[in-house]
């Protein structure tokens, strides 16, 4: 486990163990705050800054706590994190503060970023627990994008909508409308259009595998004959 | 004299999944009509509409699922949604809220699950409710029943209003829509008016609302023809008007001036349609005698409950899919007898 690869924490961050398609945590933030790409981006960056600041912390102290007592300890860790993260964000981002709310000091109980310390920060040095934070959390936030895009264009008919909120007064003129008097679809916004398409987006990640599966021993039985 | 001696079966039940739909189709035909003879030309094209966007999407998802075409298409199934779904609308529904609602109807409820047979919920009612939290304002586009009514709206402006949005000269949407019933009780009730001063308003018949009460009856009609066809059995309708009326009655003796009577409840909006047609579902409904009683007990309260204290007017399709969900578990609950065994103990075996 110690001799893992840069090039495969970030194959299972982004793709094959991502926390959002494949490990299925954190679900509570990743349905809820993604109806528009902004909030999305928002929450998945807070999420993303998290897990690599615990990361890093757990990785570093990972030879003096003692088993029985891990488990406080990363709490205790990930909890001051987050806080941190909650105060900064109120002070630089305070519209998009106002707006995510509860969801950031929520952050504290997304199952993805105990996971990680717990399977991976607390047994790894520390660049390898902090590229691992940064690509688990990269893939969370994709999931997250990708899950508000869809909402927002199904929902709102529009994109990118608000992104002063994240970006400054210069990128107000930043929002798409993709069609004109889109009358709104309202279940895309609702809980369960969150569910209806994060369970789209996972079957889509199924197809490609399945397809990549597919292909898999196509290849392989090319030099096998071959040899024959 | 020559006696044929046959062996039994000897009343051979008909029953083949196109011949059971077949019958439905059959029942609703007295109550869509008296519906189009009430609410006009509207509820004919969505019904026709909405059964061919049924087809066509099941004929689609059959191609990409590779299943074959012909012989599922030939069951009617999706036919029987489609005029389902279509019944629950109002009358000058866009075209687009019924592409949208019969899409999910069945692309989701049904083929994602697995098709025919394998539906957990009833497609007809998804469909529906993604369209009724979906779309608010289309969905109460009601028009006042044909006694209350001054325009009519001739075949040619009724495609007009679905297809275009486009509603005769000198009209507006906010004239001709009315509230329904159900909805005009709801709202005045929330104004602290009694049962009494309400019922003045003109909408309202000898017992429900004009017009509905009659849709009720046609409806009903339909709803016992399928028992005697016996396509369906009498404990679902039975127990779905049951719980209601007796939960109404309940509140109604207690206090008639806030609370509705049961038979305003049980010949209103889409209960007796509900009861014989969409809670009977044979796909989703509870399967056991006594299941099928509990299961209708639960969705004739939980109209009640949804239409007197929820947020929205009426709650059949609300109340069918809640309790679609608790099927599977009254099945096993309710599992019969097996003739000649003892009643089956319970699981864990030790007795308290």
């Amino acid at each position: 486990m110690s001799d893992i690869s840069y090039r495969e924490i970030n194959a299972n961050g982004f793709w094959h163990n991502n926390p959002g398609l494949v490990q299925l945590l954190g679900l509570c933030p990743l349905l809820a705050i993604s109806g528009t790409v902004v909030n999305a981006l928002g929450l998945g960056l807070a999420t993303t800054l998290t897990l690599v600041a615990s990361n890093v912390t757990v990785s570093l102290i990972r030879h003096w706590v003692r088993p029985e007592i891990r488990i406080p300890v990363f709490v205790l860790i990930i909890a001051s994190v987050v806080t941190a993260i909650e105060l900064a964000m109120n002070a630089f981002f305070h519209e998009l503060y106002l707006i995510l709310g509860i969801f950031i000091p929520l952050i504290v109980t997304n199952c993805a970023i105990i996971g990680r310390a717990e399977a991976f920060a607390s047994k790894q040095p520390i660049p390898k627990a902090l590229a691992d934070g940064l690509a688990m959390g990269l893939g969370f936030t994709c999931v997250l994008v990708a899950l508000g895009a869809l909402r927002e264009a199904v929902g709102h008919g529009t994109l990118l909508a608000d992104a002063h909120l994240m970006f400054g007064e210069a990128a107000r003129g930043f929002g798409l409308t993709l069609f004109e008097e889109y009358r709104g679809f309202l279940l895309a916004l609702l809980p369960p259009g969150a569910f209806i398409a994060l369970g789209l987006l996972i079957a889509l990640k199924n197809i490609i595998d399945a397809r990549l599966q597919k292909r898999q021993p196509a290849h392989a039985a090319v030099p096998v004959e071959a040899a024959v | 004299m020559h006696f044929r001696t046959q062996t039994s079966p000897h009343m051979t039940p008909a029953h083949n999944v196109g011949q059971v739909m077949r019958r439905v189709l059959y029942a609703l035909v007295p109550g869509t009509l008296a519906m189009a003879w009430y609410f006009g030309w509207g509820v004919l094209i969505n019904v026709a509409l909405a059964v061919v966007l049924a087809v066509g999407l099941e004929a689609l998802m059959l191609v990409l699922r590779r299943r074959p075409v012909i012989p599922t298409l030939s069951d009617y199934s999706a036919v029987v949604t489609g005029w389902l779904f279509a019944l629950a609308l109002p009358p000058l529904t866009p075209w687009w809220v019924t592409l949208v609602g019969v899409g999910f109807a069945i692309v989701v409820a049904k083929h994602l699950y697995g098709g025919l047979g394998y539906n957990p919920f009833n497609p007809a009612m998804v469909g529906y409710v993604v369209v009724l939290l979906s779309f608010p304002r289309e969905m109460t586009l009601w028009l006042p029943p044909m006694p209350l009514s001054e325009v009519s709206f001739g075949p040619m402006q009724a495609l007009a209003a679905i297809f275009l949005g486009q509603l005769p000269p000198g009209l507006t949407w906010d004239a001709i829509t009315t509230a329904t019933p159900l909805d005009l009780m709801k709202t005045e009730l929330g104004r602290n008016l009694t049962i009494t001063e309400i019922r003045d308003n003109p909408l309202f018949g000898d017992f429900s609302g004009k017009g509905w009460e009659w849709i009720g009856n046609w409806f009903l009609l339909g709803g016992i023809a399928l028992l005697f066809m016996r396509v369906i059995t009498w404990h679902i309708p039975v127990a779905v008007l049951g719980g209601l009326a007796v939960t109404a009655g309940l509140f109604w003796i207690v206090d008639p001036d806030a609370y509705a009577s049961p038979a305003f409840h049980v010949f209103s909006g889409a209960a007796i349609l509900g009861a014989f047609f969409i809670a009977t579902d044979p796909v989703s409904a509870s399967t056991t005698p006594m299941g099928r009683i509990l299961y209708g007990l639960g969705i004739g309260v939980l109209i009640y409950v949804i239409r007197t204290w929820g947020n929205y007017p009426d709650a059949v399709a609300f109340a069918v899919l809640l309790m679609n969900m608790a099927a599977p578990t009254i099945d096993h609950y309710t599992r019969p007898r097996v003739f000649g065994q003892k009643p089956p103990r319970r699981e864990n075996g030790g007795t308290p």
